[in-house]
């Protein structure tokens, strides 16, 4: 699947986002004041910020709105849904920070709850993919949960959670590799399934219909910079897992360390993303002989 | 949320216009909607006899070709050398005087310095009129390097050949057999008649060394060696000659095979033996005795011997029972297991004489015999260039035929079938015209079927007329004239040095060539005087095709929508077995070429060059242009008395086939779709050479002045002529180093010889072809936007023997050379593909710059031609001479005798020659208009 | 919108025949032709004549070679647009209610109005079917001609898809699946017609009838009349000339 700069970030952001929310939602961080209060305006600007930057890839942003409506079937539309009542239900829970508005703690914690199924939404708008093996797993719910845990605990000094936070990512990171690899081949769609001349012989792309380029190969067939993958992976994983737990470990709750460990951990994030796209082999290949 | 309202009735357009598509011969019928004046989309019309209402790829996008951005705008002057793409636009008052002032002199003085030659040519009847007039000798269109063989082997031995001759019976027929077809010119009639036969379960079968298109779809698939076709063919005639599986009725009826063939020493040996009146005789087996071939109840005998002469029949069957044409002899060769010959000859067998049908329809014969039914075999077959396109494609046409012939599955039910005004034999074409005099119209047509030595074009020093060398020993029966010697003959003034070449739509810069850096080089060329070589050339193309970079003169032509235009019985018709048919086009838009002087039909620019050249016909008594444009001519030409341009609606508009000119008639087909069908009458639907019924309707619809039956030609007297000559007969005598050469091929009888490409082919063991793709036509698809996301490049394709001989990987290139070149190309691999050929799709590949494409263009870069890699000369001959790499019959150019040798190159990213880009005349394309 | 409308009463869509497609490509700029100027946005084409063209399509011809384990290699031409699935996931992903599928016969289409361009539907096509129009930023497919096939202004006879009517083979054919005595359920039964991908569980409602058997017809070789190296060429002449 093509790369897009504005899914992985939205999908890193947002992620990172929700995650910080969620640990500011169960408490994480206490404190109160205008300094304690732009923590949550960070969580916020995140997660819209990577809400909005998905609309970048959208060929008519103007009706955005109109994805909110069809929740019963569609993943992303429930995600908005989610992101909207997450950010809703914690909204008062920040202003708490900054007004007197009493108690809000049972609010924070369904706000965490919301937050992190925002990001099981989002997961879901891949995992639910058919057409797509490597995401078609309950793996990816996993690893968006896994990035949001890990960068919310990283990004809000949870040290001790965020070790173990980041050392479990890094077990689902390289199952979902590991699971990932295998899938296309698993879920036995060949050429041959999608043709279905496969009964007569074995079959190969003779010509594939234009020469020219089209939206399918554009999007659904990435193979540029697949050569990169082994490389990417080794960075993705400790960046966004090894490399943070360890300045989490040795640098202690202070901001400086927070905020260069919550970096590395981005940037391993879009590394990993970037791989969950560019790796993502769509069944349309099949037809162009290309995966 | 309800699903929206949709309006399921939506205006389609304001107003549909039917004309005549034009993005390839095969001219179906179109309904053009328009919308606020503009072309908004095209589809086919249901009512047309061709296309019944389907489109191609091409015609279905010729809202592209009228919209490109490679149109031409307005007369053209070079201004830089040649070549180089320097024009300016200027007035076509200019442009015709100009063309006048070169023209005119020639006229009086030299007509023959005029080479006026048309390449895609659908107006010939008209084009080839207006040279006649003009005078020169030297005219063609593009018949001799495209099909030349299939025409004239068919003419020769049938009278017709398939395409516009006929075509197969596709409601009847329950066993077709393909004989190298990619896509031909028939291309939707073909694929409907394919349809048929697929829907009804028929059996397909597919001779051709690549696997694709139509022999994809076939049910069976002989992949043979290229060039060896005929050979097969006689094999499979060896095996049913073996089993005694042929029609003796039919040959005994309807062909020479029951004539007798003198076998006296001299002159006259191998012709047919003649009674006292001049005329063949059979021996007809109720009495033993001689009787007329065409006496009413005889009854011809096959086996009679009389007086030491035997009949054609039995030297068939010396010829093709001998062992040399075996399957077991001829497997290797062919590259198809003797077993697999075996048992093709087998399927016809049986389904042409234990599947016979019968059709319940009475007619008389030309003998006056009476018949109650039509028997029909049905077992048909078609054949286009992979077997024509060689240098013995004219003796595997016959060959073909022959098959056809000897199943008597030619006009009967289930078989072939023509297509008025088909049949038409030998007798019934002109011979070749070429005599010349200054200031005066030509003696006759240039073009016609030659019946023997005296009626070659020849001077009276035995040098060539025509500057093509057609109709000369070296190509004795060109019937369609050589345009492909045209610019090497030009330019190396051999037979003799022109002024004026005068080309229309002809991409003879590139694709159309042989050899094209060559051409491109001679078009250039300059003499010791410093002059060009090739003094003047006059181009009429619609588009920014890479011809006219080489242009001195440019008469930009419309588009097909946006002119009038008549696909004539006179020359190429668009008739079906059951009608004669003609059509027209009409400016169903106009053209537009703001801020440019603009384009012109380029039939109409014709007529008023020839009306101010003072050419006769073309002007009134008082000097004054006798036709206003081409619709004028094409309403009120007469040819000959009560004849036309076209058929139908003549007179007063009720008269079809003969009557005086009608002032309505353009309008009357308009109304009628943009076409004409003169229907055959039933009893004349088949058996139309020796129908009296067809005859009498053919004469009576103005093919004929008379009833023409006939005999087919299996074995042929004009080729046993010049057999004869060859043999020192005769007064008008081949040079020597021909009558070898001319023994071989004109050989009276079907008979196969190795492509003359196999000569000084060895260590080129590899066959190299082309194949049209069904979704371009040569060079001008690429113009079309949507075309060119289609197939904007293409691959050699490599067998799989060579692919994993050499170790080839996906994204390679090869060195490919053959004896006169060298390219390097980008390759893919096919299995579905005889082991020892490789092949690409034709015309693809762009020179830079043309077009109105990017110069980064993928057609420019990574396309590539095969042309580069053909010469239009064979390799000098023991006395230094160079032969035309043609068939040395017709010469037809001999495209698919191509060898090459194959070289893995790895990875590249362009193809190679690249050459520099051409200037461009019209601005890069950025946009639809 | 993107609820399924559950089982439709009829079920639209096209046979496509493998044994007789010869991928001429005329189905797939037919189809341009007509979707250039009917329903919703023209198909546009990016750099048309430029170095790098692309554009957008709703129907593509794909040719495969296939290598059967006992006979010779073999191409199949393979025509490929939206199959209007039953359980189409495109439909259900769509976030807009853009996508849907049609109650009343099966069609699926989308609302351009109501497009966002996501593309998320054409990632749950497995079959390649949609297109985003860049110039309009809204999704592309099949629309199985839904402006001609109900439409009043057309005669009859032309009331089919434009790939349908072009096609010079007669290798589509379109029709009503949920009637088993339709011409397309026929076919799709006497010829085995099978859906593609069918584990994806999209259920879809075109039909491809597979190309058939292809080699030798079972014929025994033709018998020799007689030995004609024994015989001589007069042998063999009495004997076929005594058969008249
Ligand atoms: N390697 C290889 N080469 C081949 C062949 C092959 O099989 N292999 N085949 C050969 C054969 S059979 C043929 S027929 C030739 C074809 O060769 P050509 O007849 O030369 O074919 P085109 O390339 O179509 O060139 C025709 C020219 O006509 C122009 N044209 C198009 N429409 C119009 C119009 O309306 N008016 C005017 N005035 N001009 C127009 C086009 O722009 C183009 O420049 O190619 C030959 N070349
Ligand atoms: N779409 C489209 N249609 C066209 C044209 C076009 O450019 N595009 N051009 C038109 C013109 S000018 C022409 S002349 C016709 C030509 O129509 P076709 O005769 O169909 O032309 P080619 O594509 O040259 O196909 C030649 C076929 O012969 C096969 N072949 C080559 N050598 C041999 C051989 O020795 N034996 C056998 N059995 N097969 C062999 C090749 O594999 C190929 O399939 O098409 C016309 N129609
Ligand atoms: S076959 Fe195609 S290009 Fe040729 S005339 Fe017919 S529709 Fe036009
Ligand atoms: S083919 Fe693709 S686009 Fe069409 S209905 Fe099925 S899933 Fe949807
Ligand atoms: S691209 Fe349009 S139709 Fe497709 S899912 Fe998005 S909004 Fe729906
Ligand atoms: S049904 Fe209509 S929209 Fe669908 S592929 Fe055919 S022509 Fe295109
Ligand atoms: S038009 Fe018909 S034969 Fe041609 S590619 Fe399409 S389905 Fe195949
Ligand atoms: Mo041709």
């Amino acid at each position: 699947m093509h790369p897009a700069p504005s899914v992985i970030v939205f999908t890193v952001l947002s992620g990172l986002g929700f995650g910080f929310l969620a640990f500011l939602g169960l408490g994480a961080l206490p404190g109160h004041g205008p300094w304690h209060f732009a923590l949550w305006v960070l969580g916020y600007a995140l997660a819209v910020g990577g809400l909005l930057a998905s609309t970048f890839h959208l060929g008519n942003p103007q009706r955005a709105w109109r994805a909110f409506s069809q929740w019963r079937t569609s993943w992303l539309s429930r995600e908005g849904c989610a992101a909207v009542v997450t950010l809703i239900l914690l909204a008062p829970v920040a202003l708490g920070d900054l007004l007197p508005l009493g108690d809000l703690r049972l609010l924070g914690l369904l706000g965490a709850a919301m937050s992190l199924v925002t990001i099981f939404t989002t997961s879901m708008i891949y995992a639910q993919l058919k057409t797509v093996p490597r995401w078609n797993h309950p793996v990816t719910p996993l690893l968006f949960l896994g990035y949001a845990i890990a960068g919310g605990s990283i990004l809000s000094g949870e040290g001790r959670i965020a070790v173990v936070a980041c050392l479990i990512l890094f077990l689902v990171l390289a199952a979902s590799w590991r699971i990932g690899d295998r899938r296309f081949a698993e879920v036995g769609q060949s050429i041959g399934s999608a043709t279905g001349l496969g009964d007569l012989g074995k079959v190969r792309v003779f010509e594939r219909g234009h020469t020219a380029g089209n939206y399918l190969l554009h999007e659904m067939m990435f193979v540029v910079g697949r050569k990169h993958a082994d490389r990417l992976r080794i960075i993705a994983l400790a960046f966004s897992t090894l490399v943070p737990a360890a300045l989490v470990v040795l640098g202690g709750p202070h901001w400086p360390v927070v905020v260069l460990a919550t970096l590395c951990h981005i940037l391993g994030a879009l590394a990993q993303r970037w791989l969950f796209f560019a790796q993502a082999e769509h069944v349309v290949g099949l037809y162009y002989g290309m995966r | 949320m309800s699903q929206p309202q949709l309006n399921l009735s939506p205006a389609v357009s304001d107003e549909i216009r039917k004309t005549t598509c034009y993005m390839c011969a095969c001219r179906c019928g179109i309904n053009v909607h328009l919308k606020s004046g503009k072309v908004s989309y095209i589809e086919g019309n249901r009512d047309h006899p061709v296309n019944k209402g389907v489109l191609c790829a091409k015609g279905a996008s010729g809202i592209m070709q009228v919209t490109a951005p490679s149109r031409l705008r307005a007369p053209l002057r070079r201004v830089g050398p040649r070549g180089s793409g320097a024009f300016e636009e200027i007035s076509w008052e200019e442009a015709l005087q100009t063309a006048v002032g070169w023209l005119k002199p020639l006229r009086e003085t030299a007509p023959e310095k005029l080479a006026f030659f048309t390449g895609r040519d659908q107006s010939q009847s008209f084009t080839g009129w207006w040279a006649q007039a003009f005078g020169t000798p030297n005219y063609a269109a593009h018949g001799g390097f495209c099909s030349v063989n299939m025409a004239a082997g068919g003419i020769y031995t049938i009278g017709g050949a398939f395409w516009e001759f006929g075509q197969p019976d596709w409601e009847r027929t329950k066993l077709f057999l393909m004989f190298g077809v990619a896509e031909d010119h028939d291309s939707n009639p073909i694929k409907i008649g394919l349809g048929k036969l697929k829907a009804r379960g028929a059996r397909v079968i597919g001779v051709n060394p690549i696997r694709s298109g139509y022999n994809a779809v076939a049910d069976d698939w002989y992949g043979i060696t290229p060039g060896t076709d005929g050979l097969l063919i006689l094999s499979l005639i060896h095996c049913l000659f073996e089993a005694g599986k042929i029609d003796l009725d039919y040959l005994a009826r309807w062909t020479n095979a029951p004539l007798l063939v003198n076998e006296t020493e001299g002159p006259e040996k191998g012709l047919i033996l003649k009674n006292a009146e001049s005329q063949p005789f059979v021996i007809d087996r109720r009495t033993g005795a001689p009787a007329p071939w065409d006496g009413k109840g005889v009854q011809p005998d096959l086996g009679a011997t009389w007086q030491g002469h035997r009949t054609v029949f039995q030297h068939m069957a010396e010829r093709y029972l001998a062992p040399e044409y075996a399957p077991e002899a001829v497997a290797d060769r062919c590259g198809i297991p003797a077993a697999r010959i075996r048992g093709l000859a087998a399927e016809l067998a049986r389904v042409a004489f234990d599947q016979a049908i019968e059709l319940p329809i009475a007619w008389t014969d030309f003998r006056g015999d009476a018949h109650t039914s039509m028997p029909g075999r049905p077992v048909s077959f078609h054949a286009m260039r992979g077997i024509s396109a060689h240098s013995n494609g004219f003796q595997t046409a016959r060959a073909l035929h022959l098959l056809q012939i000897v199943l008597g599955t030619v006009e009967v039910p289930g078989g072939y079938r023509f297509k008025p005004p088909y049949p038409k034999p030998v007798e019934a074409h002109p011979t070749p015209h070429f005599g010349v005099v200054p200031g005066k119209a030509l003696n006759g047509p240039h073009l016609g079927y030659v019946r023997g030595p005296e009626q070659l074009a020849l001077n009276a020093d035995g040098s060539a007329v025509r500057i093509d060398k057609g109709f000369t020993w070296e190509n004795p029966f060109s019937a369609h004239g050589m345009m492909h010697m045209l610019i090497p003959n030009a330019h190396a003034g051999d037979p003799y040095r022109i002024d004026t070449m005068f080309l229309y739509m002809a991409n003879m810069a590139w694709n159309s060539s042989m050899n094209t850096a060559k051409v491109m080089e001679m078009l250039t060329d300059k003499g010791e005087d410093g002059e060009y070589i090739i003094p003047r050339i006059i181009y009429s193309d619609a588009y920014a095709s890479e011809m006219v970079a080489y242009a001195d003169l440019i008469l930009p032509d419309t588009t097909y929508l946006e002119r009038h235009d008549c696909i004539s019985l006179l020359d190429r018709p668009i008739s079906e077995p059951d009608a004669a048919g003609d059509s027209i086009r009409w400016p169903v838009v106009e053209p537009d070429r703001p801020g440019h002087a603009g384009v012109r039909g380029f039939q109409s620019v014709l007529l008023d060059l020839g009306a101010r050249l003072g050419l006769a016909p073309m002007v009134k008594e008082d000097g004054t242009p006798r036709y206003a444009d081409y619709a004028d001519y094409i309403v009120n030409h007469i040819r000959r008395p009560g004849v036309g341009p076209l058929i139908g609606f003549r007179g007063d508009g009720t008269q079809e086939g003969r009557g005086p000119a009608n002032p309505d008639q353009m309008a009357a087909y308009i109304a009628n779709g943009g076409f004409y069908q003169a229907h055959v009458p039933e009893e004349a639907s088949f058996y139309k050479p020796w129908n009296a019924g067809y005859q009498d309707w053919a004469v009576a619809t103005s093919f004929y002045e008379s009833p023409q039956p006939y005999l087919f030609s299996i074995w042929s007297e004009p080729m046993r002529k010049f057999q004869l000559a060859a043999e020192g007969h005769g007064a008008i005598q081949p040079p020597d180093a021909l009558r070898a050469r001319l023994q071989q091929a004109m050989d009276p009888l079907p008979g196969w010889y190795p492509p003359f490409g196999d000569a000084g082919a060895e260590g080129f063991p590899v066959h190299a072809l082309t194949q049209r793709p069904m979704d371009m036509y040569h060079s001008w698809g690429s113009q079309n936007a949507w075309l060119r996301q289609i197939r904007g490049r293409n691959f050699l394709y490599l067998p799989t023997k060579i692919w994993e001989g050499q170790g080839f990987q996906d994204g390679d290139y090869a060195r490919v050379t053959s004896p006169n070149g060298e390219i390097t190309v980008p390759v893919a691999h096919m299995a579905a593909l005889n082991e020892n050929t490789v092949w690409t799709w034709n015309a693809i590949g762009k020179r830079k710059g043309a077009w109105a494409l990017d110069e980064g263009a993928s057609e420019a870069k990574e396309g590539f031609l095969l042309n580069h890699l053909i010469s239009e000369l064979l390799p000098e001959q023991a006395d230094g001479q160079r032969w035309s790499n043609s068939d040395p019959v017709t010469g037809q150019a001999a495209w698919f005798d191509l060898r090459v040798k194959v070289e893995r190159v790895g990875p590249r990213d362009h193809a190679e020659p690249a050459f520099p880009a051409i200037p461009r005349v019209v601005a890069k394309g950025e946009g639809r208009a | 919108m993107t609820m399924l409308p559950g089982p439709t009463p009829k079920k639209l869509g096209l046979a496509i025949d493998l044994d007789t497609c010869v991928g001429c490509q005329a189905c797939v700029t037919a189809c341009k032709g007509w979707n250039d100027q009917g329903y919703g946005a023209p198909l546009s084409d990016q750099n048309p004549y430029g170095a790098d063209p692309s554009g957008t399509f709703l129907n593509r011809v794909h040719s495969y070679e296939v290598q059967p384990a006992d006979a010779p290699a073999q191409l199949v031409n393979f025509p490929r647009s939206c199959l209007h699935c039953e359980s189409a996931p495109c439909v259900t992903v769509c976030p807009t209610g853009a996508s849907y599928k049609r109650a009343e016969d099966g069609i699926v289409l989308v609302n351009e109005d109501a497009c966002i361009g996501c593309g998320l539907c054409a990632w749950a096509c497995p079959y390649g079917a949609r297109e985003l129009d860049p110039a309009a930023g809204v999704m592309k497919k099949c629309t199985l001609c839904v402006d001609r096939i109900y439409n009043d202004n057309l005669p009859e006879e032309d009331r089919e898809p434009a790939c349908v009517r072009t096609c010079p083979t007669n290798a589509r054919h379109f029709g009503d699946f949920a009637d088993p005595d339709s011409k397309v359920s026929r076919l799709a039964a006497e010829r085995g017609g099978f859906a593609l991908m069918p584990d994806l569980g999209t259920k879809p409602v075109n039909r491809y009838l597979p190309p058939r058997r292809k080699g030798a017809a079972e014929a025994s070789p033709l018998a020799p009349l007689l030995d004609i190296r024994a015989t001589g060429l007069a042998g063999w002449l009495d004997r076929v000339l005594g058969k008249i």
